[in-house]
């Protein structure tokens, strides 16, 4: 529906919802690589005046996407829960906005009103607020999932233990995780990026992972990303796979880029379920995300970014994820320029991800052709925490040697533990203090005799 | 093997770092890291970010590959420079109009295969790691018949441009050696990607990757021999990509067996 809005003495036209939400977009290099972005700052401002006055329903009523051509448009409208939306089925986005930093909005009544947020309402929402007002709504908003134990309860944050070496060395890759716990890192899971597409490989992986997490009794669960179909098919060969991994994207034409779509991922979870591996509960998918993949595969139907990121979130909804992390600096300049826009877009992924109802973790992470550096992250890892981010990832030394980036490190986990007083997932923290690796406090003990040393010196001998 | 509980802790951490270039047994200064660590991380930064910028030789590769028996011709993206390239992947992914007329120009005849070697992000990359490993490459692939085409060195280039130069060239093939992304420890790591049939608008999941090619990755004559059997088998079943798994086994007497696909994309 075309919108005008007047600032002054200017009046200002948007042919459609997806011009407006484009417009309205706070700066970024990728929309304006898309050649979608705002002219100026003040058309930026303007288009967000007119989507404040826009109704959430006006949303819902007009696709992005036409509902005939992308399997994401589909999704999203076929599964929109209309109880769970009436309580703001009234509001303005602005009108929204306002609801959701009023005292109204309670962890409880966000909670009931996951399933009815679509992502373009999200999406919506979120070019209107702050930073502040990203931070303060997320950090009500409460998911919790579990396979085997418990993440994002209140008062913890978890981080997933990232041992990826350049040629999947198994001994290498032993090194780091032992390197990882022995720093209290791999409650989210233990999850490997390998260099290797090989199937054999993969599998030796994976029994690799597993023997390390049977023969030290730790209760968290393990994954290597590979692409779906060869866990699938790894999982018909017998191999002991906790949780299925997959990047998915906002729209049918990126997935198909990605070689997947809603079908291949709803029989790799039937899969993974069949395999009964969870002790505490049954959320066997780890999907992971990222602002500009949609452009990237020349699939984004002139969306913004920010807009396909949140449909990426309906995605992974759908299969009821143990996990789900947007990577956010990791594609690069041409999407996010500088630290300012990757924190803006790291926290506004994980406010989307929250209202949306899903355990949003971030890969704080930045890449060497980025104008970023470890002050930024610091700081988007210091503003992640107090929105309670569900979880983040742990890279030795925050050098990923095989993925060629920097992400956050086992370091920076203790540093956030330590300024915020953040805990473990229960179970994994409980272990830690039996295996003599942090204290009741949660605090890493020194020179302690931990049986991993032995594992570790079994390994280095 | 020696007695586990023979090995003092320092020798521990010494011992586990030989197994891995991760960054680990760093020690603590409380929560964070220590000085000398976070100077040697700053300096690994400035250096990666020194690869991103470094000047692309074009001449010198091809002198290298006239020197293996190959006729290249060196060929321009349509970014202009480095600056325009970082921000506008879309000008790296096609050719310049003199470039794209003079491929057009050469009226090339059919062939199996057309290597394409590109800077893409590490110049660096292309200068120490491309020739050593083409000329292990191109023995395997004289082995296995596979009829190549004219060579082309891509400045400012993006994996698929190597889409646009294969299907100029006629080639049922395309492999493009590229500079990956520079990590902190690995400001050089060359990557290989192998698309069939090649032509513009060809997707990611449509190639298989080879990536992290270099001295302390995967050495050059595993990863040619990965490389080669892909390329026969795509030749072979007349694809790439997911429907392509590498199954090749590792190489007789080499190195465990690597190749990825879609990991860390250049671009």
């Amino acid at each position: 529906m075309p919108t005008r809005i007047m600032t002054g003495a200017r009046t200002w036209a948007f042919r459609d919802l997806k011009e407006l939400l484009a417009k309205a977009t706070p700066p970024r290099s990728g929309d304006r690589l898309a050649g979608i972005a705002a002219e100026s700052a003040e058309e930026s401002v303007a288009a967000r005046m007119a989507l404040a006055d826009t109704p959430l329903k006006q949303i819902l009523a007009e696709p992005l996407i036409p509902y005939e051509e992308d399997e994401v448009t589909r999704l999203i409208l076929d599964t929109h829960d209309d109880a769970a939306f009436a309580p703001v089925s009234s509001l303005t986005v602005g009108g929204f906005r306002d609801w959701l930093l009023s005292d109204e909005a309670t962890p409880e009544a966000l909670a009931r009103l996951a399933k009815g947020i679509t992502p373009e309402i999200a999406a919506a929402v979120s070019k209107l607020m702050r930073n502040q007002d990203l931070i303060l709504v997320a950090k009500k908003c409460r998911v919790v999932t579990a396979l085997r134990n418990t993440i994002g309860l209140p008062g913890t944050m978890a981080v997933r233990l990232q041992p990826n070496h350049p040629t999947d060395d198994p001994k290498g890759v032993a090194a780091s995780v032992l390197d990882g716990l022995l720093l209290g890192a791999g409650d989210a899971c233990i999850g490997i990026n390998p260099a290797s597409d090989n199937v054999a490989v993969i599998g030796d992986l994976l029994k690799l992972l597993d023997e390390l997490i049977g023969r030290f009794g730790i209760p968290t669960q393990s994954c290597v990303l590979t692409h779906v179909t060869t866990t699938t098919e790894l999982i018909r060969r017998g191999a002991p796979v906790d949780l299925v991994f997959q990047s998915v994207a906002g729209t049918e034409a990126a997935n198909a880029s990605f070689g997947v779509n809603l079908a291949m991922l709803a029989e790799a979870r039937e899969a993974a379920l069949s395999l009964n591996r969870g002790t505490v509960g049954r959320n066997v998918m780890y999907f992971e995300t990222g602002q500009g993949s949609a452009l990237s595969a020349d699939a984004h139907h002139g969306v913004d970014q920010q807009t396909c990121e949140a449909r990426a979130y309906a995605v992974a909804r759908a299969f009821d994820p143990l996990l789900v992390n947007t990577v956010v600096g990791f594609i690069g300049p041409e999407y996010l320029y500088d630290g300012k826009e990757i924190i803006r877009a790291g926290l506004e992924d994980h406010f989307c991800g929250k209202l949306m109802g899903l355990p949003l973790g971030v890969d704080v992470c930045y890449t060497n052709h980025a104008e970023a550096d470890q002050d930024d992250m610091d700081t988007l890892l210091t503003l992640l925490a107090a929105a309670g981010v569900t979880y983040v990832m742990g890279v030795p030394g925050g050098d990923d040697v095989m993925l060629n980036y920097q992400s956050t490190s086992f370091h920076d986990a203790l540093y956030v533990r330590e300024v915020f007083g953040l805990k473990r997932a229960p179970e994994f923290e409980a272990w830690l203090r039996r295996m003599g690796i942090a204290g009741e406090d949660g605090r890493i003990l020194e020179g302690s005799a931990t049986p991993l040393l032995a594992g570790a010196r079994e390994l280095a001998a | 093997m020696s007695e586990p509980s023979d090995i003092q802790p320092g020798d521990l951490v010494a011992a586990l770092r030989r197994l891995t270039p991760a960054r680990i047994g760093l020690g603590r200064s409380g929560a964070g890291l220590a000085t000398a660590e976070v100077l040697r991380f700053s300096l690994a930064h400035a250096q990666a970010r020194d690869a991103v910028h470094a000047c692309f030789d074009a001449e010198a590769i091809a002198r290298g590959l006239r020197e293996l028996g190959l006729d290249p011709l060196i060929a321009d993206s349509a970014a202009p420079s480095r600056d325009v390239y970082l921000r506008r992947p879309d000008l790296g992914r096609r050719l310049a109009a003199e470039s794209r007329e003079a491929l057009s120009r050469l009226a090339a005849p059919a062939s199996d295969l057309v290597l394409v070697l590109a800077d893409g992000l590490s110049a660096r990359a292309v200068h120490d790691h491309a020739l050593p490993f083409a000329e292990a490459l191109l023995s395997k692939l004289a082995e296995a018949g596979v009829a190549l085409g004219r060579a082309v060195v891509a400045r400012e280039a993006r994996v698929a441009l190597g889409d646009e130069v294969g299907a100029l060239l006629k080639a049922r093939s395309v492999a493009v050696l590229i500079g990956e992304r520079p990590g902190l420890s690995s400001p050089d790591s060359l990557g290989l990607y192998l698309t069939f049939d090649p032509r513009p608008g060809r997707t990611d999941a449509e190639r298989n990757c080879i990536s992290n090619i270099r001295t302390e990755g995967l050495p050059y004559r595993a990863a040619a021999h990965k490389a080669a059997w892909l390329i026969r088998e795509a030749l072979r079943r007349g694809l790439t990509g997911v429907e392509l798994k590498d199954e090749s086994g590792p190489a007789l007497g080499g190195a465990p067996a690597q190749a990825a696909l879609g990991a860390g994309e250049p671009g």
